[in-house]
């Protein structure tokens, strides 16, 4: 069912909780549970859309994936050539030889870039520590990776300054190609540009997937965007994933009550197709105290009363011979009883 | 023009974000008011043979105590000594003093919060214990205790104010780098394994260099002050040796106090004016520095 069959990352029951510290000794009085019990696999050569609300985890599963938050569980298992490791029990050592293959674009162009250093000076530490030693090298390099994402090769004795929003984005994408890795993690890339802008660069980011080989991480709360870039789609709700399908069937044939209503939200010309808009009631809770049972079901036009103690596992249906994940007690009745065989490899995964 | 370019492409010319700081600095007119008397004053202690003929130290037991004129500008001291010649040599120890007091000062609170800042966890809340300690530390009681076992010396002065110094130096920095550090190209950095000493000096401490500098150019005319203060009490700099402080110590002398207003008038505005120079300079540097006001 997918473009290429063989794991580059396996997620499981990921977990990343912020301590929520109050008072003068700083006690912990709770947790952000920014992503909770995340499960998924990411796919060579793919696109993985991750979509949700702001605030639902999607930046912290990101940052998670890299390591650079504290991991508070789970596993994270990538597959180095061959042979699958725990990103999170590998040794220093192992780890900054890891980080090569990890790399990750940001969405803030203006905070991406250090003011203080030109675009040379910005970018060539990192060769330095892997190696590249003579000066004159490094300007190569660094060249060449400004001219794979159209800009002229002079720019590296610019500053940040000096650029436009899209120009820092190509710099930034520069910047995370520079130690040619496999797996990128694009985190509301374009979403601080011009639309026109946008495009160009969700081109270019597309391009470079070809050319490099890349695995894409494509996040962004943004569905059409991530509809145009991503073969498969996540959808995230309070750290978690509701629904995870191949873009085309997560659009004709969303399963999630939230999802529906994220698809109803998109303005209809952009996507061609007819939908009465769900307007969703209420706030999205606090992810220190979520709601008991379905997180969702507060806001959920076709809560019960079982969504309300009962928590929905990402359960694994077949539709159409293509496999649909979703986490809502209400599925089942939808599309009839979830695959046995994934299931059973879904729970294994999700319940320990 | 090509050399510029040239200039340019080697990284040497300032960022322009720099210039505007310099532009906005000097649209301030205090602030150039007060970078000018700076500049007279630092620069008179520095050529101060070049400005006056006489030795701060020569003793002249037939000129005592005589009023200014234009043989002695600023008159002479009980001793006959030029006080003129003295406000500008003790001016070289006075800012070195201040200058040295505030540079200990920033060199132990940034190299501490610089990578405390950027590390967090238990050391940054160690250290912020500390330097709370030191900084409600008494002062005087630190200068008695180490005149006490060292003597009076330039030295202890610069330690003493380096001690307690350096605490708010050591808050500032890591409050500049607690906010800093969550810039997306400091996340990019560390994806790229780099190691903590070289994202948190190399990378993050040019951001936060501009309070920095504001906090050093404030805390040097402090210390000045400190030093006029603890030299006026006999706990500073050795008596032989002339700073503005020793200067004004003659003043305890009520005799001189009330008829040779000479000895400590003109030190006493010299002292102020310099102080209050840097004071301009370090309010103008801050709003220069400013993120916030940049228009
Ligand atoms: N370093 C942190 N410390 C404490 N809480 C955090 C931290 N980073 C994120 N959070 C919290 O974790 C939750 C998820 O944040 P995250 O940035 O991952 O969301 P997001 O989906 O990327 O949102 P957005 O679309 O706004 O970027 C939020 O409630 C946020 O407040
Ligand atoms: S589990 Fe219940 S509350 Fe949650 S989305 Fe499904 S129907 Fe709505
Ligand atoms: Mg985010």
């Amino acid at each position: 069912m997918h473009k290429n069959s063989e794991v580059l990352l396996k997620i499981r029951n990921a977990q990343t909780y912020f301590p929520v510290q109050k008072g003068l000794l700083k006690r912990t009085v709770g947790h952000v549970r920014a992503v909770d019990k995340v499960s998924l696999n990411v796919y060579w050569g793919e696109t993985l859309g991750l979509v949700g609300e702001s605030g639902c985890g999607k930046t912290t599963l990101g940052k998670s994936i890299l390591q650079l938050v504290p991991v508070t569980g789970g596993e994270f298992i990538y597959n180095f050539d061959g042979e699958e490791k725990d990103l999170r029990k590998l040794s220093k050592e192992e780890m900054m030889q890891a980080r090569k293959r990890l790399q990750i674009v940001f969405q803030d162009p203006y905070s991406s870039l250090n003011p203080s250093f030109t675009i040379f000076g910005s970018l060539q530490d990192p060769l330095k520590k892997f190696g590249v030693k003579s000066k004159e090298e490094r300007k190569r390099i660094i060249g060449d990776l400004l001219e794979a994402v159209n800009l002229h090769r002079d720019y590296m004795y610019r500053y940040p300054h000096e650029f436009s929003g899209g120009q820092r984005q190509r710099i930034g994408i520069a910047r995370a190609l520079s130690l040619q890795p496999e797996l990128v993690i694009c985190d509301e890339a374009v979403s601080a540009l011009d639309v026109s802008i946008q495009a160009q660069v969700l081109n270019l980011l597309l391009e470079l997937k070809e050319k490099h080989q890349l695995t894409y991480i494509f996040i962004s709360h943004d569905l059409s965007v991530v509809e145009y870039m991503s073969d498969r789609i996540a959808v995230m709700y309070l750290g978690k994933i509701v629904e995870l399908a191949q873009a085309e069937d997560l659009f004709a044939n969303a399963l999630h009550p939230y999802t529906q209503a994220l698809l109803s939200a998109i303005p209809v010309a952009e996507v061609g197709r007819k939908r009465k808009r769900i307007v969703l009631e209420g706030n999205v809770p606090s992810p220190v105290n979520p709601p008991p049972g379905c997180a969702f079901h507060p806001r959920c036009p076709y809560a019960m009363e079982v969504c309300k103690s009962r928590v929905p596992e990402l359960k694994t249906y077949v539709l159409d011979g293509k496999e649909h994940q979703v986490a809502c007690h209400l599925a089942a009745d939808k599309v009839g009883a979830p695959a046995k065989s994934r299931q059973a490899e879904v729970d294994s995964n999700a319940t320990n | 023009m090509d050399r510029l370019k040239m200039l340019e492409k080697e990284g040497l010319l300032k960022s322009r974000q720099g210039s505007r700081a310099v532009g906005k600095f000097l649209q301030n007119k205090l602030a150039v008011l007060g970078l000018m008397v700076f500049a007279v004053i630092l620069l008179a202690s520095v050529f101060a043979p070049l400005i006056t003929k006489y030795d701060p130290a020569m003793i002249d037991l037939r000129s005592r105590l005589s009023p200014p004129s234009w043989q002695h500008l600023f008159g002479t001291d009980k001793l006959g000594r030029d006080v003129f010649a003295r406000v500008l040599y003790g001016g070289r120890i006075s800012i070195l003093v201040g200058f040295g007091g505030a540079l200990g000062a920033a060199l132990v609170g940034v190299s501490l919060g610089t990578y405390a800042g950027y590390k967090g966890g238990w050391l940054d809340r160690i250290l912020l214990r500390v330097s709370e300690i030191f900084m409600a530390f008494p002062q005087i009681i630190l200068v008695l205790l180490l005149v006490s076992i060292l003597g009076q010396s330039l030295w202890n002065l610069l330690v003493i104010f380096t001690i307690t110094g350096w605490g708010s130096v050591y808050r500032m920095t890591r409050s500049q780098m607690l906010s800093i550090r969550e810039e997306e190209y400091v996340q990019a950095l560390k994806a790229f394994g780099l190691s903590d000493a070289l994202i948190a000096y190399k990378h993050m401490l040019p951001n936060a260099l501009g309070p920095i500098m504001v906090n050093l150019t404030l805390s040097t005319a402090m210390f000045i002050l400190e030093e006029t203060a603890l030299s006026f009490l006999g706990l500073g700099v050795p008596l032989h040796i002339p700073t503005w402080g020793n200067i004004l110590n003659a003043a305890q002398d009520l005799t001189i106090l009330q008829e040779a207003w000479w000895i400590w008038v003109p030190v006493g505005i010299v002292i102020s004016a310099f102080v209050l120079s840097i004071n301009f300079i370090g309010d103008g540097l801050r709003d220069a520095v400013d993120p916030t006001q940049q228009g």
